[in-house]
């Protein structure tokens, strides 16, 4: 109303920092480039032609984990493995997000021994975990939908939310609400 | 070369050394007292008629139950003959010791150490007897049949509460 309509005429637009600075993140949002298992083919074939996230700003994925911004654990994660993801996670600069893909970096999945972490939030604190063994490209392109919608929700204060968790996978999630 | 011959071979040289001894898949396998373990390994791979270079596996078995409760299994192979002979020994539950073959074949300084590290078999004088699987700081052996198979308790709906309650949730 009013004022709006006014300034967009004049080629301003206004909103608000803390809106721009969600959109800024969630649309140039560059994952950490590891995979530990066999669900890193999958998110391989996110990123690769047919399935494309570079719709969604995140083509680039970062081998260094001071560029990067999202982490994607795809995969298990053994004992021994738990203490390096926890680096690179800490190695990461804020603001910072991880998805556990999978259902073994959610909870360990089929391989509940001595070997494997049960779940990788015991080493890194996940904000959406996404289901299936592994989960098809489709699905962790809706688990990245959900980590935006989740950022946009995020406050200047930097207090988080809650995780997410995916239960009916391929759920849409419209982005642009606010 | 073949069973026959070998055991006869083995049989004249080391015959108080030899608990027993079968066949199986056309293989010859010889249990043998520990004590002569390495005395045996050394003959099979030094004597010009055998030439058993090849150590191609080392692994431990937990038969739990049974006495001797861990078996060291060993395979040598004669490139030259082309024949494979299996070594087998006993090692109570007590007292998992047996001589390192490392220092006659290299090959088994990893070998050891998986056995040792998961098994929990020692090996007296292997080089440096250390994890090489699982961290270094971990205890126990988790090989072994009386290892507690499932490492955490399964959450469903009806008990997630109580499991998440003390699940060790990472921190920022
Ligand atoms: S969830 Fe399935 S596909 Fe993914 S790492 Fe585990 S076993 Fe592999």
């Amino acid at each position: 109303m009013g004022i709006e309509e006014k300034a967009a005429d004049l080629g301003v637009v206004t909103t608000s920092l803390e809106h721009v600075v969600n959109w800024g993140r969630t649309n140039a949002m560059w994952p950490l480039l590891f995979g530990l298992a066999c669900c890193a083919i999958e998110m391989m074939g996110a990123q690769s032609a047919n399935y494309d996230l570079s719709r969604f700003g995140m083509e680039i994925n970062r081998a260094s984990p001071r560029q990067a911004d999202l982490m994607i654990v795809a995969g298990r994660v053994s004992r021994k493995m738990a203490p390096v993801v926890r680096r690179l996670y800490d190695q990461m600069s804020d603001p910072k997000w991880v998805i556990a893909m999978g259902d073994c970096a959610a909870c360990g999945g089929i391989f509940n021994n001595y070997a494997i972490v049960q779940g990788v939030d015991e080493v890194v604190p996940v904000d959406v975990y996404v289901a299936g063994c592994p989960p098809r490209p489709e699905a962790l392109i809706d688990g990245i939908m959900m980590l935006h919608a989740k950022v946009q929700r995020e406050k200047i204060s930097g207090v988080k939310e809650a995780p997410i968790t995916l239960q009916h996978a391929l759920l849409q999630v419209d982005v642009a609400k606010k | 070369m073949d069973n026959q011959t070998l055991l006869k071979h083995l049989r004249d040289r080391f015959g108080d050394a030899i608990l027993a001894t079968d066949e199986a898949h056309g293989e010859l396998r010889v249990n043998l007292r520990r004590e002569a373990y390495v005395a045996v390994a050394q003959w099979l791979r030094d004597d010009p008629a055998l030439r058993y270079t090849f150590l191609e596996n080392l692994c431990a078995v937990d038969y739990l139950g049974r006495t001797p409760r861990f078996e060291v299994v060993v395979h040598l192979v004669s490139m030259q003959h082309i024949h494979r002979v299996c070594l087998k020994l006993g090692l109570p539950e007590a007292d998992p010791t047996l001589d390192s073959l490392t220092p006659i074949f290299p090959t088994a300084n990893y070998q050891e150490r998986e056995a040792f590290d998961l098994m929990g078999i020692r090996f007296t004088g292997h080089p440096s007897l250390t994890r090489i699987l699982l961290p270094d700081d971990w205890v126990g052996h988790p090989q072994r049949k009386d290892h507690p198979l499932v490492e955490e308790e399964i959450a469903f709906t009806f008990n997630q509460d109580r499991i998440y309650a003390q699940k060790p949730f990472a921190k920022e």
